[in-house]
């Protein structure tokens, strides 16, 4: 089942494409990376979600119907640009911002003070936005964007302007509400945090979708069949069905080399031949990390 | 709808809340009273007696110059030359020369004095020297003071508006005063409220809360919510005023009627002791000045006028918002604005310039035209109400203003929808035309 179905979407603007004939499928329950370089086209496609505008052509299904203003009270967004009404006091603040994703006064309150609590923010319901901290203002935001417990989380950039530790905090309010059935799209060039949380991804570039699928069947795509050895001694030839393809010497003197596979072969064949020319002391498969992916995905386009 | 109620609280709250509103509140009355308190005061209160020196060389004069509050007439018999010489060097305030031929040349009466005199003083000596004359040249043609007294008639001319409801006694002098004081309110409100709109988008959008508000909002009930609280701010702002004034004011009156009422006793008791008695009082039955602008103001139409006047604050209000909006959302910061300011701000001054001349000619081509045009006829058409306006007119203009402010808008709405999210980026009306057009 998928929460989100959005279906061959063009958005224009007077002077670019944002969006070309672009379709993807976000599963409920998962956390789903919405990646691209900047410019791609990633905010155009949340803010069509988000019914901020809406496409020239196609549409968006929000759990099976088309979108509609009662999904908003259902969708959470933090905005990659943060803000918040500098000279209004905290509390005010959240309540005001929860009532008009329909809580009443009294759920708003409740959750609040759940959330003060769990955040040991207790003190900062009478001051000013503009009296705290960047980071303070940031976790503000998150309680905000979560507050009313949205099916959908659309975050983007999450981590930035915090410290690690406050990073750490809203990884595991995340991962928590995913547990809980939430789903969350997320919008990073961290790629880090895509490799940790993310299960689907989808890669937009230049307008267009280039990618997208669960994590582990885009890694399997973009395996080259490589395996990278380090040793003691000289390796000169191996079987022809393996290709040495470089050699060079560590830092603290040993060779480290990477070597193709044919498609079929066993990586043990490939290890008891090494282990009877070289000393090994690491070996292992090269499994492509998603920096890796996203540079191929992306240098891959040709230049429009 | 909920949510516009949300956005309208919010718009509210916030500036009321604020310290400057409250000291707006309490300090516009207060100066108000104050002011209005000191007109009084310097009025009544301690003015310098002036000393005038009287050479009269006709000898006709000698106890015609009746002593007054303010004014000591004091006579010498000094020659002209050596009374000038003197005159530095005495305490009087003026000199006032009077020839022995005054009656055939009255042009050569002089006044001296170190400094400029003032016109009540000039008006006052010459007021008694022009009244002695005339009598005298009266008398002189055979005419005595019985007949005098008996042609002496005092006209106070009522005008008297005719239209259909019948004839209506009305004062042009308090419709006015109250037709200036409406405009320029309406001039001034526009102008806060207006500013206060643009300013509060323009915040929106440079703290960049914009974006997480239209998750949850629609652009047009955003900016329509703005709108609706910063008029009910004004409206706030307005009825306390009237209440606070009124209050003031009447407590105010109260103490300086009493004054005022003792000290027009004592004058009275003071001219019937001058003129002495036999001889009328001149005007003797002046009415109270208060009960006749009270009087006046009773005859206008004041339900009326407080109708119009709310329905022309909130109309002007909303077309003018509606543009001052746009702005807002069209620019960066409050910097930018300057340049999309004045298309808005030039009718609006334009029309507190027109309303001077409309206030002389109600009637006129020049204002029926400003007060049917939706962007001048909240404040001409004020000005023209307590004068009364043809039911026909009035009507035209009011649906003309409401049709104007659905289309500001409309049109601010297809900008602010754009503006809001565009960024960095240095706006022209080329621009903003795009955008009113764009799908």
């Amino acid at each position: 089942m998928n929460i989100i179905e959005v279906r061959n979407v063009t958005k224009e603007y007077s002077s670019h494409m944002a969006l070309d004939n672009v379709s993807v499928s976000i599963p409920k329950g998962c956390i789903f990376g919405l990646l691209g370089p900047n410019g791609a086209g990633k905010t155009s496609l949340i803010r069509i979600i988000n019914q901020i505008t809406g496409p020239d052509s196609g549409e968006v299904l929000f759990d099976g119907v088309p979108l509609n203003p009662d999904h908003i009270s259902r969708i959470g967004y933090l905005p990659e640009e943060r803000g918040l009404y500098k000279k209004m006091k905290v509390g005010e603040q959240l309540l005001y911002l929860a009532q008009l994703k329909g809580l009443s006064q009294k759920e708003a309150m409740e959750k609040l003070k759940t959330w003060f609590i769990k955040f040991d923010i207790k003190t900062w319901w009478d001051k000013t936005i503009g009296d705290l901290s960047k980071g303070m203002q940031q976790k503000v935001q998150f309680v905000s964007t979560v507050l009313h417990e949205p099916d959908l989380i659309i975050l983007d950039e999450p981590f930035s302007g915090f410290d690690p530790i406050n990073a750490n905090l809203i990884r595991d309010e995340i991962l928590e509400l995913k547990q809980k059935g939430s789903t969350i799209i997320f919008s990073t060039h961290r790629m880090e945090t895509v490799e940790e949380l993310c299960d689907h991804i989808a890669l937009i570039h230049k307008s267009k979708k280039v990618l997208d699928g669960p994590k582990k069947a885009i890694k399997e795509q973009f395996k080259t069949h490589t395996y990278f050895v380090e040793y003691k001694g000289y390796l000169d030839e191996l079987d022809p069905i393996y290709q040495i393809l470089d050699q060079k010497i560590t830092e603290d003197g040993y060779f480290r080399s990477n070597i193709h596979l044919d498609g079929d072969t066993n990586a043990n064949a490939l290890l008891l031949n090494l282990l009877s020319k070289v000393e090994i002391r690491a070996f292992g498969e090269n499994i492509p990390t998603m920096s890796d992916i996203f540079m191929k995905a992306v240098n891959e386009v040709p230049e429009a | 709808m909920r949510n516009i109620y949300l956005v309208i609280r919010r718009e509210y709250l916030v500036r009321v809340k604020k310290k400057s509103f409250l000291v707006m509140t309490l300090l516009g009355p207060l100066l108000f009273v104050a002011f209005y308190a000191t007109v009084f005061w310097v009025a009544l209160g301690s003015v310098d007696t002036k000393t005038v020196q009287v050479l009269d060389e006709s000898g006709l004069f000698r106890n015609k110059f009746n002593d007054s509050e303010t004014l000591k007439f004091v006579f010498t018999d000094k020659s002209i030359d050596s009374a000038k010489a003197a005159f530095p060097t005495s305490e009087a305030n003026a000199l006032v020369y009077i020839p022995a031929n005054v009656i055939n040349a009255p042009k050569s009466v002089r006044i001296y004095a170190a400094k400029n005199v003032s016109m009540d003083l000039k008006s006052e000596i010459e007021k008694v020297i022009e009244k002695e004359i005339e009598d005298i040249k009266l008398a002189e043609a055979g005419i005595t003071h019985k007949i005098l007294e008996d042609s002496r008639v005092n006209i106070n001319s009522e005008t008297i508006s005719l239209s259909e409801e019948g004839e209506k006694t009305s004062s042009s002098g308090a419709a006015t005063v109250i037709g200036g004081v409406c405009a320029f309110l309406i001039y001034m409100s526009v102008f806060i409220y207006g500013t206060q709109v643009m300013r509060g988008i323009t915040e929106e959008k440079t703290s960049r809360i914009v974006e997480v508000i239209i998750s949850s909002v629609k652009p047009f009930h955003l900016m329509l919510g703005k709108i609706i609280g910063v008029a009910l701010v004004g409206l706030t702002q307005f009825v306390l005023w009237i209440l606070l004034t009124t209050a003031l004011t009447s407590a105010t009156s109260a103490i300086i009627g009493s004054q005022l009422s003792k000290q027009s006793v004592q004058m009275a008791k003071e001219m019937n002791k001058a003129q002495g008695p036999g001889q009328a009082m001149p005007g003797g039955n002046v009415d109270n000045p208060v009960t006749e602008v009270l009087g006046a103001v009773g005859s206008l139409n004041i339900p009326l006028i407080i109708g119009c006047f709310l329905f022309y604050y909130l109309g002007g209000y909303l077309l003018y918002s509606a543009l001052f909006g746009a702005v807002g959302a069209a620019v960066d910061n409050d910097a930018d604005t300057q340049q999309f300011m004045l298309p808005i701000t030039l009718p609006i001054i334009f029309s507190f310039v027109f309303a001077q001349f409309v206030l002389r000619d109600p009637d006129g081509t020049l204002a029926f035209w400003t007060s049917i045009i939706p962007f001048t006829s909240p404040i001409i058409m004020m000005v023209r109400i307590p004068f009364g306006v043809p039911a026909w007119e009035l009507v035209l203009s009011m649906v003309l203003l409401v049709l104007g402010f659905m289309g500001t808008t409309w049109v601010a709405a297809r900008i602010y929808r754009v503006g809001i999210l565009m960024y960095g980026k240095k706006v022209s009306y080329k621009e903003l035309v795009k955008w009113i057009f764009y799908k």
